[in-house]
């Protein structure tokens, strides 16, 4: 265990800790203590950034933990880790210095919050920072559930639990395909190491589990980072606090769907199906996305849905970016690598201007109480600091320079536009969809900053409209979205300060083997690059993305704009309701509380089991040798038998029924007699007697039978079923006689004739064997009538009356 | 109705012995011949279930003041007992001895192990037999 080992699981201790700060130092708010931790694992990260992986160096070291099923707890820190590490813990900081002044410390379950936010945290580390593929599923569970429990805060809200579940179903669901995926790739490889994996790709790609593998993993990934169909969870978990929404389902959690397909494109790019799924979903969830968020209302809402359109951005990018482990040639490799690299870039920067619109619109809803924009409007001179973060964040999520958000979209559109170029996969035909989806979807992505953006900060200040005085916000809740804010004007103006440091490293671990002879990848970011073509699609965003605005009066009536729901979610919830009520009919249908029911199941089921068997391995077979001669007697004895076993079910006297059932007995017992087993027709004999006894003494309490009517239908089912039964062990029983005799199989019973005298000194060889050769039968059936007499006793004697207390 | 069952009575009177002796002898028989400590214990339970019929629940009690729930218990205890003699002497569980021993009065006699064993198992047989049907028959 290193210390990178420890950094992992340090907020897991932390978090065994928080009640006991909580509970005996109320007077500090306990975020307080939880804010050094991830300043001094961002600190450390940095450390580790500078010393090792920005020269391109790893950390690695393992730790067993269940070393006979190859789970090794190893952890393995490159450049896409580091990058990952730094935004986990960089943004977890500042999210948790934003909540110490958005929470209330005496109205909120601080305990609670900051317990399940540690344990979000070390989840995530562990997540990316794992090589071993089971501890990468722990982990991976552990954030859909810390996650779960964060959106369920305010547990008394039934949104928060319908937001909850839905994650939670949605997010578990892929991470066990996901468990499927990695299980297969074991079977391919025989290691659960990811680096191993990567090693021996082309055993992988050989493979005719591929595809199911990939399509497992990719299950995975797209359901925790909210891609299409998958995404309908992320809008409903914003009843989360919004520290929460900004760290989990802006920053963190949701790119760890991208982080699991950058960390796996070495292992499954290169094929066309990878590249044709994860651009595809990419796009489509890109295009969706931004539709989807100009129809909100909600402020939160446009921004989840704006988080799920910029996902799709930055996985069509992924998509795109495979193409390069395709070719080989230096050239055309350059121009899909430049699609990581702005994959990379664009990751960042989404975590920089969506984590302080988050925190932003958390201040206009904490100090105005609402997040509607039907509602809000004209904050602009009221909340000056929050309009500036917001001007900024929305103008770089829109694309308009100098801010990071507008670089990354030129770089979009560059890669989108030499997708077309890709001279395989049917790109000639289908290529051309690539940026024509891009650009219009780029045309929503303004439109609903603007809305965003205006709804909120222009127009006329109405203060009826509000339940509070609407102030700005405290300095403290401002000092964390002004840091990101600065953050993306930084890397809007020097973008290189990042190329070298963190997006080459990353490039060099999601394309391992592209870059050969010790030659690195060179990333050179320019905030401008001259009039291309891309520049001219950022002007035609503008300007469409502005005159939707300007008439949006005019399409708002339209019928589509006005439904704020995803037309998935019904299907969602009728397919969820459909599960339940499915479920309970078909549970009604076969559990009816009727015995008789039960008793045909498993008879039909036997019978069947056992003539499917008789029939596959063609065991039916008649005895032909060494059967015994029939004397008369047998022959009236058997007459008897089948008289008195006939008779049975015709009678509607319970106490005749009970002397025939004695007669059936006491012939069994004339049987015994005549196979010559004395002892067994005195035993017969007696508990015979002993049983008839008992059943006229039960049955004198119970009322008489009365002429049952059923359907002749299920009287003629029952008497097929009773029919199968008995012939099925006739037959069971003449082929096993015949199987004993074809074989020659020897008794056993030589041994206890020879023996009887010998070694237990008696001539009875039954009782011999009953209390001698196996005694220990004997013990026990004697221990089961005892148990049977105090269970007797037990239902009689102690029955209860209904009076006493249980 | 209350009858008086004198005839059954004074039947039942002889043969009740006559049931019991024979199912002494089965008992005893059991080694070498029909019988043993489960039919041994049927009989003798049918012989205490004719006192029963033939006489009223309460005089039978009074002369056989037998608790029969602790005879299940004592009948387990010597089986079991007998059962792990034979761990104490060396051998496996259930191990069973026996010997030829010369007895004055009744000449030589076999002793084994497995006529304490079937005792137990003749205690719990009759125990559980009346147990069960006297719980029963008591019932209102």
């Amino acid at each position: 265990m290193t210390f990178l080992h420890w950094a992992i699981i340090s907020p897991f201790l932390l978090a065994i800790l928080i009640p006991f700060f909580y509970r005996y130092i109320p007077k500090i708010h306990t975020g307080w203590f939880v804010f050094i931790l991830p300043l001094a694992l961002f600190g450390y990260f940095m450390q580790q950034m500078l010393q090792t992986t920005s020269q391109g160096g790893v950390v690695e070291a393992s730790a067993p933990w269940v070393p006979s099923l190859q789970i090794f707890y190893t952890v393995y820190l490159d450049g896409l880790s580091i990058l990952f590490a730094l935004l986990i813990t960089g943004i977890g900081a500042l999210v948790v210095l934003y909540s110490i002044y958005y929470l209330d410390k005496k109205k909120e379950a601080l305990n609670n919050f900051y317990v399940y936010l540690l344990m979000f945290m070390g989840a995530m580390l562990g997540v990316i920072i794992s090589d071993n593929m089971i501890v990468l599923y722990v982990f991976w569970e552990l954030t859909s559930l810390s996650s779960a429990l964060l959106i369920s805060y305010w547990f008394q809200r039934d949104k928060s639990i319908y937001g909850a579940q839905k994650s939670m179903l949605i997010t578990v669901f892929g991470g066990f395909a996901m468990l499927g995926g990695f299980a297969i790739l074991y079977s391919i490889t025989g290691t659960f190491s990811i680096q191993e994996t990567i090693a021996s790709a082309d055993l992988v790609m050989a493979s005719n589990l591929f595809i199911p593998a990939m399509i497992l993993v990719l299950l995975g990934a797209f359901t925790k980072s909210a891609q299409f169909p998958f995404h309908i969870w992320l809008p409903d978990a914003m009843e989360a606090p919004t520290p929460v929404s900004a760290y989990l389902h802006s920053a963190t959690m949701v790119k760890a769907g991208l982080y699991l397909v950058a960390r796996f494109t070495p292992v499954f790019a290169g094929v066309p199906e990878w590249f044709w799924i994860v651009s595809g979903v990419g796009l489509f969830t890109l295009f969706w996305g931004s539709l989807s968020a100009v129809r909100q209302k909600d402020l939160k809402g446009i921004l989840a849905f704006s988080t799920i359109s910029q996902l799709g951005l930055i996985m069509s990018l992924l998509g795109v970016g495979s193409a390069s482990l395709y070719f080989n040639d230096g050239v055309e490799n350059a121009l899909y690598h430049a699609a990581i690299m702005t994959a990379i870039f664009h990751l960042i920067n989404h975590a920089t201007f969506k984590g302080s619109l988050f925190m932003a619109i958390g201040i206009i809803d904490h100090e105005t109480g609402t997040r509607d924009i039907n509602r809000l409007g004209g904050l602009m001179t009221i909340m000056p600091v929050t309009f500036t973060i917001t001007l900024i964040g929305a103008a770089s999520m829109a694309g308009i320079p100098p801010f990071n958000g507008f670089i990354s979209k030129e770089m979009f559109f560059t890669g989108m536009l030499e997708a077309m170029e890709i001279s395989a996969w049917n790109m000639q035909t289908f290529g051309i969809l690539f940026p024509v989806i891009a650009w219009v979807a780029s045309i929503f992505t303004f439109l609903y900053c603007l809305i965003l953006f205006f709804k909120t900060f222009t127009g006329k200040f109405k203060p009826e409209n509000f339940d509070k005085h609407v102030h700005e916000a405290p300095i403290g809740m401002l000092i964390s979205p002004i840091i990101l804010v600065v953050l993306v004007i930084v890397f809007g103006l020097f973008p290189n300060l990042l190329a070298y440091s963190l997006i080459e490293p990353a490039m060099q671990s999601i394309l391992p083997g592209v870059m050969t002879g010790g030659e690195r990848f060179y990333v050179d970011i320019y905030l401008w690059h001259g009039f291309e073509l891309e520049l001219f699609m950022t002007m035609g965003v503008i300007a469409l993305g502005t005159l939707l605005f300007i008439y949006m009066k005019k399409w708002s009536s339209l019928a589509i704009y006005k439904k704020e729901s995803d037309i998935l979610n019904p299907l969602y919830d009728g397919s969820l309701s459909a599960l339940v009520t499915g479920s309970q009919k078909i549970t009604r249908a076969q559990i009816t509380g009727r015995l008789r029911d039960y008793l045909a199941y498993m008879s039909i089921f036997i019978v069947l089991l056992l003539a499917y068997t008789m029939f596959r391995y063609d065991a039916f077979s008649m005895p032909t040798e060494n059967i015994s001669p029939i004397p008369g007697y047998m022959w009236v004895l058997v007459l008897l038998f089948i008289l008195t076993t006939v008779v049975v079910p015709f009678i509607n006297d319970r106490m005749a029924v009970i002397i025939i059932v004695g007669a059936l007995g006491f012939l069994v017992a004339i049987f015994f007699v005549a196979f010559r087993a004395p002892d067994l027709a005195l035993t017969q004999f007696l508990i015979e007697t002993v049983v008839v006894v008992l059943f006229l003494l039960a049955f004198k309490h119970l009322p008489n039978l009365k002429k049952e009517r059923t359907k002749p239908r299920i009287q003629v089912t029952n008497a097929i079923i009773s029919v199968g039964v008995g012939v099925m062990v006739t037959l069971i029983g003449l082929s096993s006689y015949a199987f004993r005799q074809e074989n020659g199989l020897e008794s056993i019973s030589q041994y206890f004739i020879d023996n009887s005298y010998e070694l237990a000194a008696g001539e009875n060889m039954v009782n011999v064997i009953l209390v001698d050769f196996r005694g220990l039968d004997t013990i026990l059936e004697v221990l089961v009538l005892a148990i049977a007499a105090l269970g007797v006793i037990t239902l009689i004697k102690l029955r209860m009356t209904g009076r006493e207390d249980v | 109705m209350k009858t008086n069952n004198l005839l059954l009575q004074s039947v039942t009177q002889v043969v009740t012995f006559l049931i019991f002796a024979f199912s002494i002898y089965l008992f005893f028989a059991g080694h070498n011949n029909p019988g043993g400590g489960f039919i041994g214990g049927l009989m003798t339970a049918s012989a205490l279930l004719l006192l029963y019929l033939a006489f009223d629940i309460q005089s039978i009690k009074k002369a056989l003041a037998f608790n029969y729930v602790n005879i299940i218990a004592i009948g387990l205890i010597i089986s079991l007992a007998t059962g792990m003699v034979s761990m104490f002497l060396g051998g496996p569980f259930l191990n069973q001895y026996d010997q030829y021993v010369h007895v004055p009065l009744f000449g030589e006699v076999h002793l084994t192990t497995a006529v304490p064993f079937d005792l137990g198992i003749y205690l719990v047989v009759v125990a559980i037999a009346l147990v069960i049907i006297l719980a029963i028959g008591e019932d209102a």
